[in-house]
């Protein structure tokens, strides 16, 4: 009895053996559905980038590139032509051609019937398909051969022949199961019923297993023609709890974590100061943009000396060296400085509380005690509310309150669920004085949600737009309407610098930092490049190798 | 029978009843998951928002909703999960089987631990292993669940590597066959069955002492029964039927998962699956896991009724 329980003990406790051909991916987040259109998820972006290719993508050096195309189509090249569209406006026309070696999982190659389906779906109003600008956008799509195609545009912007949101299905394994009934498509997709049918998947990789909410399994696609992979077999594991991510990678229960999903910043720095010899940290900022939004309607806050008072009262400085380790840039405006669009001589708020005393004082906010007050003796005291939960928004807020009680401002947290948050407060623009959060864009995104006077959300546009400041600036919408359209790079980038300067005067939010993402990799494992923008770094999954 | 059939009446009332408050309070938390992906993705348009509110029915009052889905489920119904793109019963499932495996583990591992321990303890109340078992009881019930797990985590699996951390098998082809899930299932039900032990055990010793003063148990050691017989064969009966309520109680609550323990070592089970479909406005499959959830606590609370009926015939005789 005494031997059956110590060989029981020992079985138990025997640590299998590592595989060097399998790599196990660790991820907060399980993607709730596999179809590429559907919902809008960071987790799902990241397993099925390893898993189908975009016809255009960004590169991780941000250029945009071709995946599934063989040439990008540009004015110069004569795929991109200028044309009106019936009702007179500028629009235009993109020819290009699918790669001669692209082929679903199944072996069937990947054609403008791919093409047109996943048309048909996108603009299908009942499809459940998340983003569909592009789709409301393209006017025609005419078919030249079986690789070669015609896409008509309904204006011509600077990135007219980005076609990154353009999620191509499969007509072959997806055409029976929407045309059945488009509005039960969504409930009965492939991707989802039968995640593990290779017709749908084209990339390099291939999901032959999804355990809801546990793991998916990835094997090679025998039908990618493109570099061929170096492992056999990519698990990628959701450990939602980021302690408990960190242990399994630590017991070797994962071998790495992504930026994109991994472990919040302080704990990640605090990883790294550990100089655990296994493993690499690599700290990627990024474009992911956190800043203080404003509420413009709020009389206290329309006054711009506030706004500027508020940004050289700041140390972001200290905060990012103290907080971050000095891992998080500080922002100067919306626009990254790894981005070719960043003004180097953008106006910057250096630490100047002295500064911020004078213009507090211009602006009525006298000194009396703690706090400052105006004429009719109100106090200056101001809410700032952010997402519960986020503990780096939690410790930058107590810094703020600290660093502005310096100047006489006294500064309330409010602190909500992020449903509460996003889905309401900042939604409906519910928002006292302050709302500390971040946005997520694309290299060269024009910020016109954010920034146009008609992207305010009110009850009368039934809360549409993104501006949830109120910003309103004649200057701002001219120079939004012609950077969308301006071709000419050089012309364009000064538009911007405009814009950059304009930003940094008016303040309508105030920038903090720009958000590194933190991968931890093990040592030996090469060819994973951060990209710091949208596309994750597994889109080039076949690059990775063990040394 | 009667009381069954008055119990399983009562039990369907308070279902309907729950299930209006729960959809309710689904329907009355503020923001939708259509505003979440639009605060997250800023290419969403508001004509894209527009078009996926009404497309899931999120535009339409609460109550509106809860009435189709009421006459939905009168048809025997449950419908489609809307974050998991698959009929109700598919993603419950095998949330379902796995919780079940984890809590019944867990609750094996509690009794194990506190029913002996607590009648041991009772034996010598202030000596030194009731000293020893009402520190373990104290140290179970006040110790989060979270931190154990992860200390437990920290010394087993991080530290001596004996154990894996999380999952529920390992990753290789071949699944890791019985053995490897025993080890992913060590952790876990360390975790909870200590965190649940306490309660069993205090109860456990409360009982016992409280039987230990009754007159049936000098009787029988006046009638020479031995101190192992009295304990055992006397004492212990009557002491299991508090302890047998309470554990028939807790069996139809395992059903709703442990939310914490499931997050800490991913573990795929009913409580993580509800939290996402509330947090995610997915009605159907939140209402079904939660009315689950009470379906099973009521047939627990039924079951404590049969047993406290089974194992004390004066309540038979009622």
């Amino acid at each position: 009895m005494i031997r059956l329980l110590v060989l029981l003990t020992a079985l138990l406790l025997a640590v299998p053996a590592k595989a060097r051909d399998q790599l196990v991916i660790g991820v907060t987040q399980y993607p709730v559905t596999l179809h590429p259109g559907i919902e809008s998820m960071l987790a799902k972006t990241y397993v099925l980038a390893m898993t189908r290719r975009p016809l255009t993508a960004y590169d991780p050096d941000w250029t945009l590139v071709c995946m599934l195309c063989e040439r990008l189509p540009t004015i110069e090249n004569k795929l991109a032509v200028p044309e009106r569209t019936a009702d007179g406006r500028q629009g235009v026309a993109l020819t290009y051609t699918l790669r001669a070696d692209a082929r679903w999982g199944d072996g069937t190659p990947v054609s403008t019937e791919d093409v047109l389906f996943t048309w048909e779906v996108g603009r299908h109003p009942q499809s459940g398909i998340a983003n569909a600008e592009l789709y409301r956008r393209i006017l025609k799509i005419e078919a030249r051969d079986a690789r070669s195609f015609t896409l008509h545009l309904d204006r011509l912007t600077f990135d007219y022949n980005a076609l990154n949101d353009f999620a191509l299905l499969p007509a072959h394994v997806e055409r029976p199961r929407f045309a059945a009934a488009p509005a039960e498509y969504r409930n009965r997709t492939a991707y989802d019923q039968d995640s593990g049918n290779p017709g749908l998947y084209n990339g390099p990789f291939r999901i032959t297993q999804a355990v809801q909410g546990s793991h998916i399994v990835l094997e090679p696609n025998v039908h990618w023609q493109g570099q061929k992979p170096a492992f056999r077999r990519i698990v990628v594991r959701s450990v939602e709890n980021t302690p408990a991510l960190e242990a399994n990678l630590l017991s070797g229960g994962v071998d790495m974590i992504p930026g994109e999903l991994g472990l919040p910043l302080d704990q990640a720095i605090a990883f790294a100061r550990r100089n655990d010899p296994r493993f690499a940290v690599v700290f990627k900022p990024g474009l992911v943009y956190e800043h203080i939004d404003a509420n413009l309607s709020v009389p206290l806050l329309a006054d711009r000396r506030l706004r500027q008072a508020l940004m050289f009262a700041t140390d972001r400085e200290a905060i990012s060296k103290q907080l971050f380790d000095g891992r998080q840039p500080v922002a100067h405006s919306s626009v990254n400085p790894l981005d070719g669009v960043h003004a180097a001589d953008v106006p910057k708020y250096s630490f100047d509380p002295a500064r911020a005393a004078r213009l507090l004082d211009e602006a009525g906010w006298k000194r009396d005690g703690a706090v400052r007050r105006n004429a009719g003796g109100e106090p200056l005291i101001l809410e700032l509310g952010t997402t519960a939960g986020n503990r780096t928004r939690e410790l930058v807020a107590q810094v703020l309150q600290a660093q502005w009680r310096k100047v006489g401002i006294e500064l309330r947290i409010r602190t909500e669920p992020p449903r509460v948050f996003f889905g309401s407060t900042m939604t409906q623009r519910r928002f006292a004085n302050l709302a500390m959060y971040a946005w997520y864009s694309a290299p060269e995104s024009v910020p016109r949600s954010t920034l146009h006077s008609t992207q305010i959300p009110a009850e009368a546009n039934g809360w549409a737009g993104q501006n949830y400041p109120g910003y309103v600036s004649e200057r701002m919408d001219r120079l939004l309407d012609a950077i969308e359209v301006e071709l000419d790079r050089p012309r364009r980038v000064e538009l911007w610098r405009q814009l950059q300067h304009l930003y940094a005067e008016e303040l309508p939010a105030l920038p903090l930092f720009f958000r590194a993402d933190t991968f931890i990799l093990p040592k030996g494992l090469t060819g994973i490049t951060p990209t710091g923008h949208q596309d994750p770094s597994s889109l080039w999954v076949e690059t990775w190798r063990w040394d | 029978m009667g009381l069954i059939l008055g119990r399983l009446g009562q039990s369907l009332a308070v279902l309907l009843a729950m299930s209006f408050v729960i959809y309710g309070l689904m329907g009355l938390m503020p923001g939708d998951p259509i505003d979440l992906m639009i605060a997250a993705d800023p290419h969403l348009s508001a004509a894209d928002a527009v078009r996926l509110k009404a497309l899931y029915g999120l535009d339409r009052p609460w109550t509106e909703r809860y009435l189709r889905w009421l006459a939905r489920i009168a048809q025997g119904e449950l419908g489609y999960s809307r974050l998991f793109a698959r009929p109700v019963l598919d993603a419950l499932g095998p949330a379902l089987a796995n919780t079940a495996l984890l809590m019944f583990c867990a609750l094996a591992l509690a009794l194990t631990l506190a029913l002996p321990l607590g009648v041991a303890a009772s034996r010598r109340p202030g000596g030194g292993l009731d000293h020893a078992a009402n520190l373990l009881a104290f140290v179970s019930v006040s110790v989060p669940t979270f931190w154990l797990g992860l200390m437990l985590v920290a010394v087993f699996a991080v530290w001596l590597g004996w154990l894996p951390a999380g999952g529920m098998h390992g990753l290789a082809e071949d699944d890791g066959g019985p053995v490897d899930r025993l080890r992913h299932l060590a952790l876990p039900v360390a975790t909870l069955g200590i965190a649940g032990c306490g309660q069993y055990l205090r109860q456990m010793r409360a009982a016992m002492l409280a039987e230990a003063g009754h007159d049936y148990v000098r009787t029988a050691r006046a009638k020479g029964c031995g101190p192992v017989r009295v304990l055992l064969g006397h004492q212990l009966r009557n002491a299991l039927i508090p302890v047998t309520t309470i554990v028939a109680l807790e069996i139809g609550g395992l059903f709703s998962g442990a939310l914490i323990a499931e997050t800490v070592f991913a573990w795929p089970g009913m409580g993580r699956l509800i939290y996402e479909a509330v947090m995610g406005n997915d009605f159907n499959l939140a209402l079904s896991g939660l009315l689950l959830a009470t379906a099973m606590t009521l047939a627990g609370s039924i079951l404590a009724d049969l047993a406290y009926a089974w194992l004390d015939p004066r309540v038979r005789s009622l």
